[in-house]
């Protein structure tokens, strides 16, 4: 079974058994699932915590480019939306 | 996972990192009887549990140190009528909180809530794919139950994870086990093969399956892995006793893993408590901090000190820290030597003898032939019997 395809409409959100959450004893976004834990980079935890389920990729993206100050980062979010999909630790609802 | 820089201590023992991972065996009760049970044989000597009131203490006191994953077991921990309270005080403090469960009085209402509790994740366990070995071997009548109980997991949005204890007398099932759990749904199924410490260490001769037998399962479950491909998720380790170098057993005692058992002793794995010579201090009279930083017990195989030959001047030693200490003792009598497993072992022949005894004709029928020693049966009656 292939990831779902995607596109900037999409609304992604966390996988099912996943769950993401600040950590402050890491200093860091950590998502966590049975018996393990991945602890996210800044961009990455920036990503996910805005992935509700209700929000676009288009719009979290906007998000981010205001947020940060930054432009042209639509390949970068697909791209790390596109390996999260792959990894289960998001869903398209 | 962050390294955390080592201080040393006034001992020779390097300061850990956070206890990450927190084990609560809530009970010893348990409906059913499974003889590949890791809890200790002598469980039935364990009276006063803890109470609602100390679990939620030493949640708070990991949780403030840094625990991040609790594994809520036994026993059955549906066995406590206070496993909502635990599961939503765990939640709200941050814990990603998974229930290890046979199932067995796993209704629709405490389900239900579990899931308002803020429940993440459930592993239900199954010991066959028929009913009338999955009865006989967890001595109780329970399949059709738990097929019932896996179909309300999905119900409540929950991933279906089944774990499938594998040893002698069901490994020849493998396809049987993965078709099951295709109809049931899952969505990740363990193949786990059995650890032979508790009762599994008891019936060892009668559960350890053969080297043939473990291969035909691998096979089996590689094909059938490529048929489903990612629909449903197989994990299977190869059983310790068919390998050549040991696990790197709870990543090293004391390093990230704590079990608190039912009576409120910390242990730095669940089946620790029978290392000879270590007073594992109990959470009525000790905090996390002081058990998990402080305690004699808990420092005792912490870094290589502790080390014997052929591991204290291994290269490989910082990769599985000389393997499971437990296993070293019950094969060894010396916890300080290598895991047998390791063929630089000079014991490595406790391990391999083992093996080759397996290499016997398979029972026909589940019930051991009558010069076989018959399988003994995880029970506080048994429990008593072995240890009045």
């Amino acid at each position: 079974m292939n990831a779902p395809l995607i596109d900037a409409t999409s609304r992604p959100q966390v996988g099912r058994g996943f769950r993401l959450q600040w950590e402050a004893a890491q200093n860091a976004h950590v998502l966590l699932y049975p018996e393990g834990m991945i602890k996210l980079n800044g961009s990455a935890g920036e990503i996910l915590k805005r992935c509700d389920g209700a929000t676009t990729i288009a719009d979290i993206t906007a998000d981010l480019e205001r947020v940060f100050a930054a432009s042209n980062l639509t390949d970068d979010v697909m791209r790390f939306v596109t390996m999260a999909l792959e990894k289960k630790w998001l869903r398209i609802p | 996972m962050a390294e955390n820089p080592v201080n040393v201590q006034a001992g020779s023992a390097p300061r850990p990192g956070p206890p990450l991972w927190l084990l609560l065996e809530l009970t010893y009760r348990c409906p059913l009887h499974c003889a590949f049970c890791y809890n200790p044989t002598d469980f039935a000597r364990t009276t006063a549990e803890l109470d609602t009131d100390e679990w939620l203490r030493v949640l708070r006191e990991a949780r403030a140190l840094g625990a991040v994953q609790l594994g809520l077991s036994g026993g059955e921990p549906l066995a406590r009528d206070d496993l909502e309270p635990i599961v939503t005080e765990a939640h709200r403090l941050g814990f990603y909180t998974n229930l290890i469960t046979s199932g067995v009085g796993l209704t629709e209402a405490r389900l239900k809530a579990l899931k308002q509790g803020g429940l993440d994740h459930i592993q239900l366990s199954f010991q066959d794919s028929t009913q009338k070995m999955n009865d006989f071997l967890s001595s109780t009548r329970t399949f059709d139950l738990k097929s019932k109980v896996a179909a309300l997991i999905k119900q409540y949005d929950y991933p279906m994870v089944l774990n499938v204890v594998l040893h002698r007398l069901n490994i020849d099932h493998v396809e049987e086990i993965l078709e099951m759990a295709l109809k049931l749904g899952a969505d990740y199924v363990e193949l786990a093969n059995t650890q032979y410490y508790g009762w599994a260490w008891h019936n060892r001769e009668q559960l350890l399956p053969s080297l043939h037998q473990v291969r035909r399962a691998e096979q089996t479950m590689q094909r059938f892995r490529e048929r489903v491909g990612r629909q449903m998720q197989i994990y299977f380790v190869v059983p310790d006793y068919f390998e050549r170098r040991p696990k790197a057993c709870m990543n090293g005692l004391g390093s990230i893993f704590l079990t608190i058992a039912p009576d409120g002793t910390a242990l730095p794995c669940h089946a620790a408590r029978m290392l000879p010579g270590l007073q594992f201090p109990n959470v009525r009279g000790a905090s996390i901090r002081e058990i998990w930083y402080d305690s004699a017990s808990f420092n005792h195989f912490r870094g290589d000190e502790w080390m014997k030959e052929p591991c204290r001047s291994c290269p490989e030693k910082t990769r599985d820290f000389g393997g499971c200490r437990c296993q070293a003792y019950l094969l060894t009598g010396d916890a300080a030597n290598a895991d047998p497993v390791c063929d630089l072992s000079p014991h490595h022949h406790l391990v391999t003898e083992a093996v080759a005894r397996a290499d016997r004709p398979e029972p026909a029928s589940p019930r051991p032939a009558a010069e076989e020693k018959p399988l003994v049966f995880r029970s506080p009656r048994n429990s008593s019997t072995l240890f009045p």
